[in-house]
């Protein structure tokens, strides 16, 4: 029946009850077909882009060279790859580490990373000390903070000695809280 | 005759799209007569982004956002393509330009109250395209891949790492994994190029409509005050009756600037191009002096100054509480006066955050707090011996690190005081305690100096003294 509503309408005034009921099932069911629509997209794209929340990769152990070749109470500067790199990784593979050899089969493998904020320290073999370029840290030959701002010693990589070759095993760039 | 077939297209093109009859209209809406010079910051804006548009996409031909070819198509961009390192250049100096622009277009918004009733959400807005701005800046500095780009970007998921709770998967979202990779350069690749550009459009898009229905705010008079019953229908009074036409009334001036900031950036990336690329982006390769790029040296500052352990305080809790108030600012002072005359406090922050800014720009360029790692021992002219303990003494002093923190007349480094007449001030037991010991910034020597190379360094520390040349 074409009798005028009483209710709040939007558009024509001259809407039925049914008619208006009509349009409210109809709205909401474009509103969830375009809800439905943009969920079936958007769970893959935040998936995709989150991913790297979720994925840790295995943990290898690398070579660094033969246990002779670095001498005992020195630190020295050793390279090698990421675990798992992706292809087109170039050299972005690239790690490094600040190895010292204790004594005949202790090693320690300290990180480069700066604890302050993650600035790459520098060894000086003849001050003894690790030196950061970034904001003054400084630290002593088994890596605890000498001076500036890093909070925490530098982290130290788990390392081993196999079939006479210093082994690293690569690790997270350690972020620190 | 031409002008009639023009005439003539163009009244069909209206006819079909509507367009040039908008387009003419909104060119020519009312705005106040005596809004001049000041206010052309926003567009320059607008046109720095611009360029950076344009000249983005051109690099883009090239370009290619992995990790291990980016450094190689950046080689060949500025060194072999036709024109490609004023292309690099155009977009390095479009970007300093955008941030200063942003940067003076907010002073002056602030300046004059333009923020108050009903222009609450253009400043909202705006808040939110300078965040987009600086995003860019940051996000761009690091599609630069150098090695710089890469400790740039170990820097910022250590930033990252700072945030309560989601600290460690911030930081690894950033890293694109758990170190640096091939997943590092193409998310904020994707970041740069599609995600905040697209912000930014339909932002900027937001805040132009929001001018449009607001009308550019008038010069504001001491006295005269923001009442919102009022003050639609006063500035629709002053619009009717003494509004110029933006086109070409004000706009010209909008135009002119605009066009000599092309020209300066021009001239900038003619001159001297972009920067310098550095070593390849190996996070092997330890020797690295990281540094941002100039608009973020003060915050780079800011890192090496603050108390040590409060880097969640300022790099999290602290840019947090500025964004809300910054966002919070008009909805809080939305109404009373505008002008900056009667505004002291608007005036004092100002001048505070330019001052602020500046000092520790500068301090960030000269970076005491670094060590100077490139320190030569000292020579024998200012030494004054080539044997004895007190040869021996400078010889540990550089040996040692001492003169990558400290300044023997002028050679060394600034991180600790100047050392040049230190025996004035220190006797030869308070040294010893010193070297000994260190302090916050300095570390204790006694396990690294045997007593023999105490008593050196001592002995030639003692005779630096002011009388020495």
């Amino acid at each position: 029946m074409n009798e005028p509503s009483t209710e709040p309408s939007s558009g024509c005034g001259r809407a039925s009850p049914a008619e208006l009921s009509r349009r409210k099932f109809l709205s909401r069911l474009s509103f969830a077909a375009g809800g439905v629509g943009a969920l079936i997209v958007m769970l893959p794209v935040a998936g995709f882009i989150l991913a790297p929340f979720f994925k840790r990769p295995k943990e290898v152990w690398r070579s660094v060279g033969k246990v002779e070749s670095f001498r005992i109470g020195e630190t020295t500067a050793v390279q090698y790859d990421d675990a798992s790199p992706l292809p087109w990784a170039g050299v972005t593979a690239h790690s490094a580490a600040w190895l010292r050899r204790m004594n005949t089969d202790t090693f320690i493998a300290f990180s480069i990373n700066c604890t302050h904020l993650g600035c790459p320290v520098r060894w000086l073999p003849k001050a003894n000390l690790f030196m950061c370029p970034c904001h003054g840290g400084v630290y002593y030959e088994d890596g605890t903070v000498a001076a500036g701002p890093p909070p925490l010693p530098l982290p130290r990589y788990p390392v081993r000695v196999k079939d006479g070759d210093v082994q690293i095993q690569t690790s997270p760039i350690p972020i620190t809280k | 005759m031409f002008n009639r077939i023009f005439h003539r297209v163009w009244e069909w093109l209206d006819d079909r799209t509507g367009l040039p009859g908008m387009i003419g209209k909104t060119a020519k809406h009312l705005v106040p007569p005596d809004a001049k010079w000041c206010y052309v910051f926003g567009s320059a804006t607008l046109c720095a982004f611009m360029v950076q548009v344009v000249s983005g996409v051109a690099l883009a031909f090239c370009y290619i956002p992995s990790a291990s070819e980016a450094y190689a198509t950046l080689q060949f961009i500025s060194n072999e393509a036709p024109f490609g390192h004023l292309l690099r250049g155009l977009h390095y100096y479009g970007a300093s330009a955008m941030v200063l622009m942003v940067g003076l277009h907010m002073a002056r918004v602030f300046l004059a109250g333009s923020y108050k009733f009903p222009r609450e959400l253009n400043w909202a807005t705006g808040v939110l395209l300078l965040a987009f701005t600086l995003a860019m800046g940051f996000t761009g500095q690091l599609l630069r891949g150098d090695q710089n780009a890469v400790w740039t970007v170990v820097v910022a998921a250590e930033q990252a790492g700072r945030v309560p709770f989601i600290g460690q998967w911030l930081a690894h979202f950033i890293l694109g994994g758990e170190t640096v990779g091939g997943a590092t350069f193409t998310r904020f690749f994707a970041i740069h190029v599609f995600i905040m550009p697209g912000f930014i459009f339909a932002f900027v898009g937001l805040h132009l409509w929001l001018v449009l229905r607001h009308g550019i705010s008038e010069p504001p008079k001491a006295g005269k005050l923001v009442d919102p019953k009022t003050y639609r229908r006063e500035y629709k009074e002053l619009i009717e009756k003494s509004g110029k036409p933006f086109w070409p009334d004000a706009a010209w001036r909008d135009l002119v600037f605009c066009a000599a900031m092309i020209v300066v950036i021009a001239v900038l990336a003619l001159i001297s191009g972009a920067p310098q690329l550095g070593k390849p982006p190996d996070p092997g390769i330890i020797d690295a002096t990281p540094r941002p790029d100039w608009y973020f040296m003060w915050y780079f500052a800011v890192l090496a100054l603050l108390p040590h352990g409060s880097e969640q305080y300022f790099l999290v809790y602290g840019p947090l509480l500025v964004g809300v108030i910054l966002i919070a600012l008009p909805f809080v002072f939305n109404r009373g006066e505008r002008s900056p005359q009667r505004r002291p406090w608007a005036v004092a922050i100002v001048l505070m955050t330019v001052v602020m800014i500046a000092v520790l720009w500068v301090k960030g360029v000269k970076s005491p707090w670094s060590p100077n790692f490139e320190a030569q021992p000292l020579s024998a002219s200012v030494v004054g011996a080539t044997n004895g303990p007190v040869f021996l003494g400078a010889q540990l002093f550089h040996d040692k690190g001492c003169l990558d923190c400290h300044l023997i007349a002028a050679d060394g480094g600034r991180r600790g005081p100047d050392l040049t007449a230190v025996a004035d001030r220190l006797s030869a037991n308070q040294m010893i305690l010193k070297i000994a010991n260190g302090a916050v910034n300095m570390p204790a020597y006694a396990a690294n100096l045997t007593p023999a190379q105490m008593d050196a360094l001592v002995a030639f520390l003692q005779t630096r003294t002011i009388q020495r040349p």
